[in-house]
């Protein structure tokens, strides 16, 4: 790819108090590449995917998605924070999908999806309808479109909740353990999405405990414990070849 | 457990299994008896007899005149003020209720205590009271000015507000009431789970639009059963204004005509009666409109804009 990363992360360092919950991140995601973020809980890794949307600030080092400083703006040597109007414009290109869904139960699935497109991007109703349409038919739930989430199982949930994100036409789509509150036998429809979405070469940074699918579908593997990356590299070879101890211990536990 | 052979099957075939015939025989007992309970309905309905039958002969009570002044003109127009003031104190304060509940959800500690000091004050000292301050108001406030404090003013006019008693019971009522509303507003919106904020945050919705779209539909839930009860308390709450005072309400015209008559007690069974049939429509309403809103969340249908 042509040079400029998806997202770099130079020395990124945040703390909630006295608890350093990031010191010196440091890492690089390519257009394209899909990164699992894999570690214990309470090791970063939700942190660090929420610093890369500006949903927490960061407080040291630097971080930017495709060149531009996320929540910044550089000036010289100064830097100046950004108006909410200026950061709600740089999440539009980023994707997120949360571990318990989030969606708005009090619209459809139809209507969660057409939100933002509509009031986001001034996309028409019926332009943003036939876009959320398509996107669930993507995501395998062609019929459901005028559910109410609570009419939904987790996994339908979840589904629609990357096809909420989808419709904003992202170039990166973050997700925060997406799976991790769904029941065991609904796990594999959305990881089925997950792939199928990977393999039209969109840039995703998954924080998952589903080795699996980190071995499958990944590009690249970090694995992070108390707010530092102790590991990296290609997934096949971390998971059969840890080369750090506390990696090898966390491995054993999981695999 | 043991109904009849199981046949290690599914549990579609146990049900199959469980046919009427097969039911253990149908219980047939003699049901316990409640002798105080009855007892106790029939005293409470000889004491509610005796009571109406005793009031209905009483001559203080007046009937021939209740029944004379209940569709009086001059009652249904004192009570169709006393709807007025509730409509619009309700709507100002609901209103003003919302800027303060932001106010007080706001980062910014000088606006929130800003909030909070009105509530302090305007729900820790009775309405009664509150009342009777604005309506000696324009006493202490004569002349209301614009301009910069301690120069010439560049505008000066009296202060007309608070000499119209109407418009001051309106206020009165309204200032008193915004510092409840806001607390309801308030627990509202904290009720929405972050999540939801969040989720619209990373679609790049503005503040704004989070609350209109995804905050504000959800708090209403919270929100709506009891603002229906502060209807209804200040549609009681608006006979206070006599400490104005004003007299033009419901409460107000009864006592006049009483004042005349000096038949007191005909009138406030009259007015009592107006306050019953006003209360019982919003409880109608009340209702319906909490049955709607009980529905589990995501049922409720989305408002259309």
């Amino acid at each position: 790819m042509n040079g400029v990363p998806m997202v770099h992360a130079d020395r990124v360092s945040k703390r909630f108090g006295s608890n350093r919950v990031l010191r010196s991140i440091s890492l690089t995601v390519d257009p394209g590449e899909v990164l699992c973020l894999v570690g214990p809980s309470g090791s970063g890794k939700s942190t660090f995917l929420r610093c890369i949307n500006h949903l927490e600030r960061v407080d040291a080092g630097r971080l930017s998605v495709e060149g531009q400083l996320v929540g910044y703006r550089q000036k010289g040597e100064k830097l100046y924070e950004l108006k909410p109007k200026e950061a709600a414009f740089q999440r539009r290109e980023i994707g997120m999908v949360f571990q318990r869904f989030n969606l708005f139960p009090h619209l459809t699935a139809l209507e969660n999806i057409i939100q933002a497109p509509m009031r986001v991007k001034g996309m028409s109703k019926a332009k943003a309808t036939q876009r959320a349409l398509e996107l669930m038919e993507r995501v395998g739930l062609g019929d459901k479109a005028g559910h109410y989430p609570a009419h939904l199982s987790g996994g339908q949930q979840q589904r629609v909740a990357i096809a909420r994100a989808l419709a904003m036409d992202p170039k990166l789509m973050l997700f925060d353990e997406p799976t991790s509150a769904l029941d065991p036998e609904l796990v594999g429809e959305v990881l089925d999405v997950m792939k199928e979405l990977a393999s039209t070469g969109m840039t995703m940074i998954v924080v998952t405990h589903e080795m699996g699918f980190a071995r499958e579908v990944a590009d690249s593997l970090v694995f992070m414990d108390g707010g530092v990356v102790v590991e990296s590299g290609n997934p096949r070879e971390v998971l059969s070849n840890p080369q750090h101890e506390r990696t090898q211990a966390f491995l054993s536990k999981v695999l | 457990m043991k109904n009849g052979p199981v046949h290690g099957g599914t549990a579609a075939a146990r049900t199959d299994a469980l046919t009427d015939d097969q039911e253990g025989e149908a219980i047939k007992a003699i049901a316990l008896r409640h002798p105080w309970r009855i007892l106790i309905a029939v005293v409470l309905v000889l004491m509610l007899a005796v009571f109406v039958l005793d009031a209905a002969q009483r001559p203080d009570y007046g009937w021939a005149d209740v029944g004379k002044y209940v569709f009086d003109k001059r009652i249904s127009r004192a009570a169709l003020v006393t709807l007025q003031l509730t409509v619009y104190a309700m709507v100002i304060a609901i209103v003003l209720g919302l800027v303060l509940a932001i106010m007080r959800l706001s980062p910014n500690p000088v606006v929130k205590s800003v909030a909070w000091l009105y509530i302090w004050i305007f729900r820790g000292t009775p309405v009664y009271v509150q009342l009777v301050f604005w309506g000696i108001v324009s006493l202490i406030y004569p002349v209301l000015t614009v301009g910069i404090p301690f120069m010439t003013p560049w505008m000066s006019f009296h202060n007309d507000i608070f000499t119209n008693l109407f418009a001051t019971a309106v206020i009165g009522l309204a200032l008193n009431e915004a510092a409840y509303m806001s607390e309801i507003v308030r627990a509202g919106l904290l009720s929405v789970d972050d999540g939801q904020e969040e989720a619209s945050r990373a679609l790049a919705m503005s503040w704004g639009q989070t609350m209109r779209i995804v905050v504000v539909p959800q708090a209403m839930r919270i929100i709506i059963p009891p603002t229906g009860n502060e209807v209804i308390s200040m549609l009681k709450t608006t006979s206070l204004v006599a400490a104005i005072p004003l007299s033009i309400d419901l409460y107000g015209v009864s006592r006049g005509i009483s004042a005349v008559t000096f038949t007191p007690v005909p009138l406030l069974i009259v007015a009592s009666l107006w306050y019953l049939l006003f209360t019982s429509i919003l409880m109608v309403g009340q209702h319906f409109i909490e049955k709607r809103y009980a529905r589990g969340s995501g049922q409720r249908k989305a408002d259309k804009s």
